[in-house]
């Protein structure tokens, strides 16, 4: 227990380096701006939601509430070896799937409306994910351009199904706003975050979701580290033929695993379209929704562990909020998402480095060491204790390292 | 000029918990081959790699021609001389022998490749020591023996006086082993200096001048092996007499369990792999299939345990046909499997120890309720197996099994699939990698499991293996069983013959 501790908190050190270099990076880009201002710019950065109070506070937890979906949704993903760039669609068709309920589907009776309307677009996300998986599982395409195809198929088809339905709200571009009754619940956190001004309690835009979040994060954690299904899905991730000799089904796992990466991303879109207040409708963009690529980066902060998501999730959505108050020191919006982007990317890919370095390093260590003999030397960070100390070789052709 | 080229006087070194080399002395002579003896966990490899300038030692010194030098990392090493062909050869596949030869020391003019002379050379190195490569076959496509000719190439090729050869045989046939040998010999009488780390006795018996035992990080003696015998160097390995030959009754044959009728598998370009191959193992027998590297051994255990189509023809255990059942259904149904390729099939490396040992039956009742696994479950079996196969690692159960020595990832493959309780046991070079002791352990076990009354397939490429377990020996030769051999009355010259497809039984 205590060996297990103390190893989470070595990777969660490992996060933390790389949050200080994204930050160094973005008091680069706050230099060149404007230099007069770049310390206070970071400390605003730094402070996040709390330059709004607790009422910012709680507009971080909403913030916080998709991403940390789709990260687990690309987290998922990676421990069972497969790299979904596809969120964003199944975002997309989940948050689509969830309106057209809350919109129509008003013969529900109250609270099951939203439940519904949240379970159906968790199903519309799970058919998107799970196509990539069939083309991956049956035909061996590559799920990284199958789903980045229906990225593009999914913003592009919404938007089409939007313009041509009844959905439509052309006067505003968006579509018509969901049925009271399919909006997520505040489940009493506007009880919570909000600021008084004057009489009038200003509420920030948290509700439910993030509690939903967070549920989800703890079932998927349970799923992976204590099912027999979670341990078939991570030994496929890890060793697609030891997996089949072993007797499982690696096409039911690749499927099966897409499914459940899209049904988490479906769910981060009905979380963020039947949320009150700025939520309720999908507006007609031409763009691919930033929260499923934002849950790359969440997924690499976190280490792709389901519990170190909600924490990087949360990392990520404080900083774009604090991010947002850097306007009131005369910084540009542009430059203000520059900003947040370097910061959350380069936190993220500086974890990625790190891995690929160490992996390069161990690699090279390997190729010598190990090779050199198999018997008795310890790679680096194992600790024999009497027993036969030893260094097994990496073996490229067959194991297949979680990607990316 | 010195007696000894290179020195190393005096070597430790620790690491956290366990000293791996004491106070080490081994002095390699100009031109000899010198023989690096001892068991898995000894320390040979620590020395080597503290030679090779992967390791720092904690204390003493190391000599070449008499004077101290520093080996700070591979390149050092290079630059004094010294190279080495691993175990697992370091290739690009795709490349050719000529292009992996000169890679990383390529001549060039203005920045393009001259190849022309770095083929001259290599050519002629070639054929001064009797290598034989094809310079431009691609390294996937030749032989797993002409694969490590190229690798000596490489340390020829940059000019290394010294050779270092991890267990080079093991993963040879027969005959090329005793071409490696003549090789061996050659270099060595052409002035190079070869260290030869190796477990297995006969061979430094038949090519080493000297050799150095090591047991449990301690230098136990170096011998001249002329005047020392095979026991009496394996006592000096292990510690004690140990018997070889194990103690096995005659074999007494049941039920068939497992039949195999008319089998055919398809290969590569259009070939079949396997064609028509019919045998039964039965109840309390070993049979063995002999044959060298790459007859077909390895598609037929394949379309056996189902990771592989079967083309035509039928396999039944038990009766029940399973021809082309799920893998899954072969394993609960009692199909128990050694694979060959321990990293790729195996074992999930990433994977801790107790994760492992239930890969066949974690979906079983007594692993998991309602899909949960059952930890307590899982870790008693774990440690029940350790215990019972002496499955050493640094953390237990919890030991990350990339992180294990071969030879103890290959106890716990055979723990794991004894433990299944198997109808009938596919054992795939068993031993491969095993110093002498474990060897024996896994060779006693398969014998008790025959005992028991089970049905026994050993695939092996070791002579000594096949005459030591073997009930019945079939051989194949180009996919096809060309012999049946009764397994006490067959010699290796026999065997040996029928391997090489130069006899063929007319069946």
């Amino acid at each position: 227990m205590i060996e297990r501790v103390r190893k989470s908190l070595s990777s969660a050190s490992a996060s933390l380096i790389a949050i200080l270099a994204g930050l160094l990076a973005g008091f680069v880009i706050l230099l060149a701006s404007n230099p007069s201002s770049a310390l206070a710019g970071l400390a605003t950065v730094l402070k996040g939601g709390w330059n709004g109070g607790i009422k910012g506070v709680g507009q971080m937890l909403y913030y916080a509430t998709p991403i940390i979906m789709t990260g687990l949704s690309v987290g998922f993903a990676f421990k069972t070896g497969m790299f979904n760039i596809g969120a964003s669609g199944q975002l997309m068709v989940g948050g689509l799937i969830s309106i057209y309920v809350g919109a129509t589907w008003t013969f529900l009776p109250g609270h099951l409306h939203w439940i519904v309307a949240l379970l159906m677009g968790m199903l519309g996300g799970m058919c998107w994910g799970m196509i990539v998986g069939i083309f991956k599982a049956l035909l061996n395409v590559n799920e990284v351009i199958t789903a980045i195809m229906l990225n593009y198929i999914g913003m592009y088809g919404v938007n089409y199904v939007i313009k041509n339905s009844h959905l439509y709200n052309q006067l505003r571009n968006h579509t018509v706003d969901v049925a009271a009754s399919a909006v997520i619940p505040k489940a009493g956190l506007d009880n919570i975050f909000y600021m008084m001004k004057g009489v009038y309690k200003d509420a920030s835009s948290v509700n439910a979701g993030i509690l939903i979040a967070i549920l989800c994060a703890v079932l998927i954690y349970i799923l992976l580290s204590k099912t027999t299904f979670g341990y078939e899905l991570k030994a496929c991730g890890f060793n697609r033929d030891a997996s089949r000799y072993a007797g499982i089904s690696e096409k039911k796992a690749i499927i099966t695993s897409m499914a459940i990466a899209g049904a988490l991303s479906g769910i981060a879109g009905a979380l963020m379209y039947l949320a009150p207040s700025s939520g309720m409708h999908i507006d007609v963009e031409e763009i691919l929704a930033p929260q499923g690529f934002n849950g790359i980066a969440v997924a690499l902060l976190g280490l792709s562990n389901p519990i170190g998501i909600i924490f990087s999730g949360l990392f990520v959505a404080h900083i774009s909020v604090g991010g947002s108050y850097l306007q009131s020191l005369k910084y540009m919006k542009e430059v203000v998402d520059i900003i947040i982007g370097l910061i959350i990317y380069f936190s993220a890919f500086s974890l990625l480095v790190r891995d690929v370095m160490k992996r390069i390093a161990g690699k090279r260590r390997a190729a010598q060491v190990v090779q050199v003999h198999r018997e008795g030397i310890p790679p680096v960070e194992v600790i024999p204790d009497g027993a036969a100390p030893d260094a097994a070789p990496r073996d490229d052709t067959g194991q297949k390292e979680a990607q990316p | 000029m010195n007696e000894y080229i290179i020195e190393m006087v005096g070597i430790t070194k620790d690491f956290p918990g366990i000293r791996a080399n004491d106070n080490i002395t081994l002095r390699l002579k100009r031109g000899e081959i010198h023989a690096l003896l001892g068991e898995n966990g000894a320390g040979k490899s620590t020395l080597m790699s503290i030679l090779f300038g992967l390791y720092r030692p904690d204390a003493g010194q190391i000599l070449k021609d008499g004077r101290p030098v520093e080996v700070r990392d591979p390149n050092d090493a290079n630059a004094l001389g010294i190279g080495m062909v691993h175990q697992h050869f370091k290739l690009v596949h795709n490349f050719t022998a000529l292009e992996n030869i000169v890679l990383g020391v390529e001549t060039t003019r203005n920045g393009a490749l001259r190849m022309d002379q770095a083929r001259t050379q290599v050519m002629a190195l070639s054929e001064k020591y009797g290598l034989m490569i094809d310079p431009d076959a691609q390294i996937q496509d030749i032989t797993v023996g002409m694969q490590q000719r190229v690798e000596i190439l490489k340390m020829l090729y940059r000019e290394n006086e010294i050779l270092i050869f991890d267990e080079p045989t093991a993963v040879l046939t027969p005959q090329e082993i005793d071409e490696l040998m003549d090789i061996m010999r050659g270099l060595a009488h052409e002035g190079k200096s070869i260290l030869f780390i190796n477990h297995k006795l006969a061979e430094i018996k038949q090519v080493a001048d000297r050799c150095t035992v090591l047991r449990k990080g301690v230098l136990v003696g170096t011998v001249d092996v002329a005047d020392t015998s095979v026991e009496d160097m394996a006592e000096m390995m292990v510690g004690r007499k140990i018997s070889f030959g194990i103690d096995k009754q005659a074999a007494d044959p049941g039920d068939v369990v497992l039949s195999v009728k008319g089998l055919s598998v398809a290969g590569r370009h259009d070939k079949r792999a396997v064609s028509d191959v019919s045998f039964d193992v039965r109840r309390g027998e070993i049979v063995c299939i002999a044959g060298i590297d790459g007859n077909g051994q390895s598609e037929l255990v394949y379309a056996l345990t189902g990771l592989m189509p079967v083309e035509s023809g039928q396999i039944t255990l038990n009766g029940a046909d399973i021809t082309h059942a799920l893998i899954r259904k072969r394993n609960d149904a009692g199909l128990s499997h050694i694979p060959e390729d321990r990293h790729r099939y195996g074992l999930v490396l990433d994977y801790d120890l107790q994760q492992n040992l239930v890969l066949k039956k974690y979906h079983h009742e007594e692993m998991q309720h309602r899909s949960f696994i059952r930890v307590g479950s899982v870790r008693a079996h774990a440690e029940r197996l350790i215990r019972q196969f002496d499955i050493r690692s640094a953390q237990g159960p919890d030991t990350i099994v990339r992180s294990m020595s071969g030879g103890n990832q290959q106890k716990a493959i055979v723990a794991r699939e004894i433990d299944t309780d198997p109808e009938a046991l596919i054992a795939v070079q068993p031993t491969r990698g095993l110093d002498v002791g474990a060897m024996i352990y896994v060779h006693e076990q398969l014998v008790r499991v025959r005992d028991q009354g089970k049905a026994i397939l050993l695939i092996s490429l070791e002579l000594d293996e096949v005459f030591q377990l073997a009930d019945r020996i079939l051989v194949i030769y180009e996919g096809r069983i060309v012999a049946e051999l009764d397994g006490k009355q067959a010699t290796a010259q026999e065997l040996g013959l029928y391997m090489a497809g130069s006899r063929k039984e007319t069946a």
